[in-house]
């Protein structure tokens, strides 16, 4: 039986020449086809927007963009040089950069400590507690905005970069928690016995293995929190005014007769391009098989 | 270092189980100790209570001379392997091996002193910058020996750490704990469900059965004189047959009744068991050690009344010695020691249920005898090594005063 089975893959491989791989490509080759062709169509509106931003304002306002395509000399990077010395989005920029840093940072900070004593750390009424946390995840933000629009007032906090950052920490708390506890809980119990045993003490415990191990899925949470942060208007518009984020402050830019297409298509690619970045670079934490070795 | 003392100690579960039972047991100051039972004894509770991974609900327990009942794990200067090695996935080898030291501040020039001593020791010199999941199982397993070692501890607790090595690399592994601990001299703490590690390792063995402790003992007390049929059964492989029998009077001195057959106790037999002579015409159960039985035709010398007749169902040849399966007209015995015995063995035991009405004895013959599946041969059993257990308490039958002694500090 065994001989039989190790034997007959054989000639199947022998008579799998060019002919049995083309027919598997073509076997293929329409899914593939179909899975490019969806990525192209998907990827029309950025072109497009990407295209706009390198055309000067009078030709933006000629029409589409597609004509661009008849006259590929006419791009300019001059709408980015302006977006630079345009006061305005700079500001916006850097405040959104700040509130993006504060609410990736901040939430997975408290919700890694949280999910910690939740999955390690044994105390009274502590499953209940962690209920509670889940059943936050079903409170939507909108029901929150007016009450902490007034209260933001009564303790200075509206149009600040801490407001935006206390709101977007709270919010992203319920499922932060969510997330790292379930991800600490499937960390080894041998493991974590074998630290104590070491000498670690809880706090050592969670700096030099807790931490370390969890990479992969704060990686995930800090790539979630980035983007939703990096493009939310509603809570910027609700909560901010002068200082506002990139997203509500190029809103607030389109006018309703005319365009001003040479400002708000650079401004807009470029916002989109950096969560791309921040993707792409912490995409590498997201390795299988990082507890491989640990035990067995 | 220091030695290990439990005075009392229980764990007792919320649902009211006793996982540990009031275990009382001296752990000498460099002593290689090795908890031994069936699983769910109570063995690897006992150690976790040692470690602090695990509350003592009654009882105290000392290590050198300090109480550690309410001390944290990482202040009682212990080191533990685990079965699954528990290395840290994200650390080097030395990384893993330092760690310890790290959180101990000790200064970077002896860290790397140590480090680089054990890894000497465990051969591990190579290994150093790799990572735990490049490496192979025995590997493994010694980087965790390596992280234990160089925190020079008062106490080594090793909870299986040889199960998930195969059989070969297990028996070289054993070898070199047991010589490492030799050389070191630190006090052990060693769990297994594996008599043959425990006998092989301990300068004494616990042997453990539902949270309490049979028989403190070393290897050869242990297989010589088992306190009572648990022990008995459990040590030596292949485990000792056990059978119904009944003690009656023969010529001035003690026969033993197995079905239509008889074994004649020799005098020095007797004097070594005085209070068999109170079971007198009553029911025991008979104890036989697979190497106590030889084919009597090796043994043409051996006394005609020390003889049983069987079929041969089984001869495995392993070389150095014939393992036989023979059937005897005779009852197993069955008691609850016996039934949990059979559980933990798995199938070995079963064949000898499926035959019904005898029961199949297992012999080591030497290689020399010609005996073939579905012989009768005479079988030579020596008569001096039997073994006798009260079917009512399991206990072995010896002298009263030996007994008292050597029972499990009750």
């Amino acid at each position: 039986m065994a001989t039989a089975a190790l034997e007959r893959p054989q000639p199947a491989v022998l008579d799998e020449g060019a002919a049995a791989r083309v027919g598997r490509f073509l076997r293929r080759a329409p899914v593939h086809v179909v899975l490019v062709l969806l990525g192209l169509f998907w990827l029309i509106p950025t072109t497009g927007l990407f295209i706009t931003s390198l055309l000067s304002a009078s030709d933006a306002a000629q029409g589409g963009w597609w004509n661009f395509f008849a006259e590929p000399s006419s791009w300019t990077l001059e709408n980015y040089r302006n977006m630079f010395d345009n006061e305005g989005i700079v500001d916006a920029l850097l405040i959104t950069a700040q509130v993006t840093l504060g609410s990736a940072i901040l939430p997975i900070l408290v919700a890694s400590l949280a999910a910690y004593a939740l999955a390690w750390i044994d105390f009274p009424g502590r499953d209940w507690l962690f209920l509670g946390v889940v059943g936050l995840l079903l409170v939507p933000i909108q029901m929150a905005l007016i009450p902490i629009f007034s209260l933001y007032n009564r303790f200075d906090l509206f149009d600040t970069v801490p407001g935006l950052i206390l709101f977007h920490t709270a919010f992203a708390l319920p499922f932060a928690i969510f997330l790292l506890r379930n991800f600490f809980a499937g960390i080894p119990k041998d493991l974590m016995e074998a630290a104590r045993i070491d000498g670690a003490s809880e706090l050592r415990l969670f700096f030099k293995v807790v931490l370390p191990l969890g990479l992969p899925a704060i990686a995930s949470l800090a790539i979630f929190q980035v983007l939703f942060v990096w493009n939310d208007l509603l809570i910027g518009l609700v909560l901010a005014q002068n200082n506002q984020p990139i997203a509500p402050h190029l809103a607030s830019q389109l006018r309703q007769f005319g365009s001003n297409l040479d400002v708000l298509a650079p401004a807009s690619f470029f916002s989109a391009v950096i969560p791309l970045i921040v993707f792409a670079s912490f995409q590498r934490y997201f390795v299988q098989g990082l507890l491989a070795g640990s035990v067995k | 270092m220091a030695g290990v003392t439990f005075e009392h100690v229980s764990k007792i579960y919320l649902d009211g189980t006793r996982a540990v039972s009031g275990v009382n047991l001296d752990i000498a100051d460099g002593e290689f100790m090795v908890f031994v039972g069936p699983s769910g004894c109570g063995k690897s509770t006992a150690l976790r209570m040692v470690a602090g991974l695990e509350e003592i609900s009654e009882g105290v327990l000392r290590i050198g001379d300090r109480v550690v009942n309410h001390v944290a794990p990482r202040d009682r200067d212990i080191a533990m392997v685990f079965q699954s090695y528990a290395l840290y996935p994200h650390l080097s080898v030395y990384e893993n091996i330092a760690f310890s030291l790290r959180l101990k501040k000790v200064p970077k020039a002896e860290v790397d002193r140590r480090v680089h001593e054990a890894a000497r020791v465990l051969g591990l010199e190579d290994y150093l910058k790799r990572k735990p999941r490049a490496l192979s199982g025995g590997q493994r397993q010694r980087v965790a020996m390596g992280r234990a070692i160089v925190r020079q501890p008062q106490a080594f607790l090793m909870d299986e750490p040889l199960s998930n090595l195969d059989a070969k690399l297990r028996v070289q592994t054993r070898a070199e704990i047991a010589r490492l601990q030799d050389e070191l001299g630190v006090t052990t703490i060693y769990v297994t469900h594996d008599q043959v590690e425990a006998m092989t390792m301990g300068d004494r063995v616990a042997v453990m059965r539902r949270g309490e402790l049979q028989q403190v003992a070393s290897p050869q007390e242990l297989y010589d004189h088992p306190v009572n049929l648990f022990v008995g059964g459990f040590i030596g492989s292949p485990s000792m047959n056990l059978l119904e029998a009944t003690l009656e009077r023969a010529n001035g001195s003690l026969a033993v009744a197995l079905g239509s057959q008889r074994i004649t106790l020799p005098e020095d037999a007797l004097a070594l068991r005085p209070a068999l002579r109170r079971y007198e015409g009553r029911q025991v159960v008979l104890g036989i050690r697979p190497e106590d039985l030889e084919d009597a035709s090796l043994r043409t010398d051996s006394p005609t009344d020390a003889r049983l007749k069987g079929r041969l169902e089984l001869v495995e040849a392993l070389g150095s010695e014939l393992v036989v399966h023979f059937a005897v007209d005779a009852k197993p015995a069955v008691t609850d020691e016996v039934r949990e015995l059979a559980q933990d063995a798995g199938s070995t035991t079963v064949g000898r249920e499926l035959t019904g009405s005898g029961a199949t004895l297992v012999g080591r013959f030497d290689p020399h005898s010609r005996v073939h599946e579905g012989d009768e041969p005479e079988v030579f059993v020596d008569a001096r090594e039997l073994h006798f257990f009260d079917t009512e308490t399991g206990l072995g039958i010896y002298d009263d005063d030996t007994k008292a002694t050597k029972g499990a500090g009750s």
